[in-house]
């Protein structure tokens, strides 16, 4: 189950362990678990696991960090790992150092866009502004992860001259905090004329979903890491409980619903490790990458929907108390879908690029993975 | 942790896409010479024996069985590819599918030597038919309630009693089945059936066959009637056939067959819903492929265990579990979406047609081979719940 033959996974496993326990978090509503894990974390070197040593960062392959995330999703983990790990992969695209401390990404959806305010000016036709040197941003971005928690953020940004990367001070921007399901920071940040500290285009080649997709992939594995730990906590649970007289998993009923969360958890962890396995050994984001990741986020989103109902079933009343850990890795495992594109936004660019084509073209994408 | 499930993303190495090449061309050319249609699933050309020779002499029967007896030592996942690539096509695979699955690999692991060499290689030739025979009338899920018996005779054993729901027994030139040698005992209800190799042309046996609702026949019930079978046609150890069934399942339980039986309909609702869906349409495509994809990933996963010679029996369970659950549902999905492609689509009849044979397929696919309430028991035990 654990990605063992990975070195930087299993730092990071003891570390969750360790510092993450889920009793622990939940009974430390202040917070005061955070600052140790964090630093635990970062002396590790694991939020900059895909930041190359040249930028600062520990230079560790894809492969690796995505098993760091699959890791961080069995732990339900609720500081910004995934969000910096992406934010420093998206930097070392534009060969932008990635500065110490918590980051996060933008646009984290499909509908938001970050645009570089020369391109605004053409688009207004206001002609006074002169001050452009480097470019000024402007937009918004919705449902940014952990955004009030990070010093930094890094963002994907459109101009007159195409994309754009860019690495940006939090305090540079307009922070309206809100929460996602699960109680994690899903802030709205708005760029109002914002002086980025590095600005660069994108690299040739560059797709323009790559970040979307990436996100989509880090969302899956944890969805599946949660699904794998509501999986544990269920089964341990059925053998414990006791109810007519019987431990409830001798229940026929039963047994077939945690039957089906197992498959729902193996559908998670299947099309997640492949999705990961496909970009890691991919270079570039082509039609087969596009099937792997769009497809790990559309059925790690409806295992999610369908394994959280189940654990809470077996679970009963007591899974639906805040004293009880449950709700840590199934409200995650739910609020997780809407990150990077919900699973119906994927299916309808999937299905628009399988009907684009054409049906006989169907299997052998399907078959050549 | 509890569960150790495991579904790595074993990749099909190279030799498997020229291998791929080499099926779709073969394919192509038996579409092309008329051998069947690929667009009807519903028809009756399912008993193709000059094709299953024509697959045969390919090397295509009994692929990762040892040269000695007619195979052809190559990779579970080489064969995943011909099995994946004929069921897409809709080839009528029925005459030498279940002997390539599972007759053979039972022969293999429990014949004697001279039943070894008689027919493997006439299977892996595409010569022989075989049917299985688990069901009785009294005894469906329930495989070790069955009791038609087996009774020791001079140089063999007499057979009385009938098998039912057997596919291909009408065609069949040989069947696998398990009889009742001995009483279960209090310890273990399981024992006392014994593994047997029924030759179909022995005096006393008669098939009679069962209508479907699909209009086929293609399941029958076979009755015994003191059917004599000789000692050297018992498979494996006396009363003990329970051991032998079970390590099976993994290669029964995990291939592409259990999720791609009704996959005609997707490629024809795509076809049909052109290459501008609306937003309706491209979601349920979407969702469809996604789905796909994921059992596609976690069947070769199972494949790439099999090959490295592990039993991934719970792992195989699940797959078929939500493979064919899918598959089950996968026509009642295109039906919706089809309300919203142009009734003038070219292909508009045929997706109609495929799309009833389809619906009137789905019902059996959570039944045949193990039902979906068996298979549940089975990850259920795996989970450490029974």
């Amino acid at each position: 189950m654990a990605e063992t033959e990975n070195l930087v996974a299993e730092t990071a496993e003891r570390i969750f362990a360790d510092l993450a326990f889920a009793q622990t978090i939940n009974h430390d509503p202040q917070g005061g678990w955070k600052a140790p894990l964090w630093q635990a974390l970062e002396q590790a070197g694991l939020p900059l696991s895909w930041v190359p040593e040249a930028c600062g960062g520990s230079g560790a392959s894809l492969a690796e960090g995505f098993a760091v995330l699959s890791a961080a999703g069995r732990a339900a983990l609720a500081v910004p790992l995934a969000e910096t790990m992406l934010a420093g992969w998206l930097l070392a695209q534009a060969n932008i150092a990635s500065p110490a401390g918590a980051m996060t990404v933008a646009p984290c959806g499909p509908k938001d866009r970050i645009k570089d305010r020369i391109e605004d000016r053409i688009e207004d036709r206001i002609e006074d502004r002169i001050e452009d040197r480097g470019g000024r941003l402007s937009g918004r971005a919705r449902g940014v992860p952990f955004a009030r928690d990070s010093r930094h953020i890094a963002a994907l940004v459109h101009g007159s001259q195409g994309l754009s990367i860019a690495l940006v001070s939090v305090s540079q921007c307009r922070i309206e905090p809100g929460v996602n399901l699960g109680g994690d920071g899903h802030d709205t940040v708005t760029f109002d004329d914002v002086v980025p500290l590095a600005l660069q285009p994108v690299p040739r080649g560059f797709d323009p979903n790559a970040l979307l997709l990436m996100g989509a992939v880090a969302r899956s594995l944890q969805i599946a890491g949660a699904l794998e730990a509501l999986l544990d906590a269920s089964v341990r649970y059925a053998n414990e409980r006791v109810a007519f007289e019987k431990k409830i998993a001798k229940f026929q009923a039963v047994q077939h619903n945690l039957a089906r969360l197992a498959g729902e958890s193996a559908a998670a962890q299947a099309a997640s490790t492949s999705a990961a396995d496909a970009i890691a050994h991919s270079p570039s984001f082509d039609d087969a990458v596009f099937l792997e990741a769009a497809s790990a986020k559309i059925r790690c989103a409806e295992a999610a929907e369908k394994g959280a109902a189940i654990a809470h079933q077996v679970h009963g009343a007591i899974g639906f108390t805040i004293e009880h850990i449950l709700h840590r890795f199934s409200l995650r495992a739910l609020a997780w879908r809407d990150d990077f594109g919900s699973e119906s936004h994927w299916a309808v660019e999937l299905g628009r690029r399988v009907a684009a084509r054409g049906a006989d073209e169907l299997w052998p994408l399907v078959a050549s993975r | 942790m509890t569960a150790a499930l495991r579904f790595d993303p074993i990749r099909l190495p190279p030799e498997c896409q020229v291998l791929r090449r080499e099926v779709r061309a073969f394919l192509a050319e038996e579409i092309a010479a008329g051998t069947f249609d690929p667009h009807q699933p519903n028809r009756e050309d399912t008993d193709a024996p000059e094709f299953s020779r024509r697959v045969g002499a390919r090397g295509w029967i009994g692929m990762t069985w040892p040269k000695q007896y007619g195979g052809h030592e190559r990779s579970f996942l080489e064969r995943y590819v011909v099995t994946e690539e004929m069921r897409v096509a809709n080839a009528p695979t029925r005459r030498f599918f279940v002997a390539d699955r599972q007759s053979g690999p039972v022969l293999l692991k429990y014949a004697p030597e001279h039943i070894k060499m008689d027919i493997l290689p006439r299977i892996c030739r595409g010569e022989v038919c075989f049917a299985i025979g688990m069901s009785e009338p009294n005894s469906g899920s329930d495989l070790f309630a069955a009791s038609t018996k087996a009774t020791k005779c001079e140089g063999g054993y007499r057979i009385n009693g009938s098998k039912i729901w057997t596919s291909s027994a009408h065609i069949a030139d040989y069947m696998i089945a398990i009889f009742r040698t001995s009483p279960a005992t209090k310890e273990n209800r399981r024992h006392g059936l014994t593994q047997f190799l029924v030759d179909m042309k022995t005096p006393g046996i008669q098939v009679n066959p069962i209508g479907q609702i699909t209009g086929q026949f293609e399941f029958n019930e076979v009755v015994f009637t003191d059917t004599f079978i000789p000692d050297d046609h018992l498979l494996g150890e006396i009363d003990g056939a329970w051991k032998q069934a079970t390590s099976e399942l993994a290669y029964e339980r995990s291939g592409p067959e259990r999720f791609l039986e009704t996959y005609y309909v997707l490629t024809e609702l795509v076809r049909a819903t052109g290459d501008k869906p609306d937003t309706r349409s491209a979601e349920g495509i979407g969702r469809l492929v996604a789905q796909l994809h994921t059992l596609r990933r976690m069947s070769v996963s199972v494949a790439g265990m099999l090959q490295a010679g592990q039993e991934p029996v719970v792992e195989a369970s699940i797959v078929k579990d939500i493979g064919t659950v899918w598959e089950q549902q996968l026509p009642q999905r295109v039906r919706e979406l089809t309300a919203f492609i142009d009734p003038d689509a070219s292909n508009h009849e045929t997706l109609e047609n495929q799309l009833a044979f389809a619906l009137l397929t789905a019902p059996k696919l959570t039944i045949q081979g193990g039902t979906t309430e068996v298979l549940r028991g089975i990850i259920a035990r795996g989970l450490g719940l029974r």
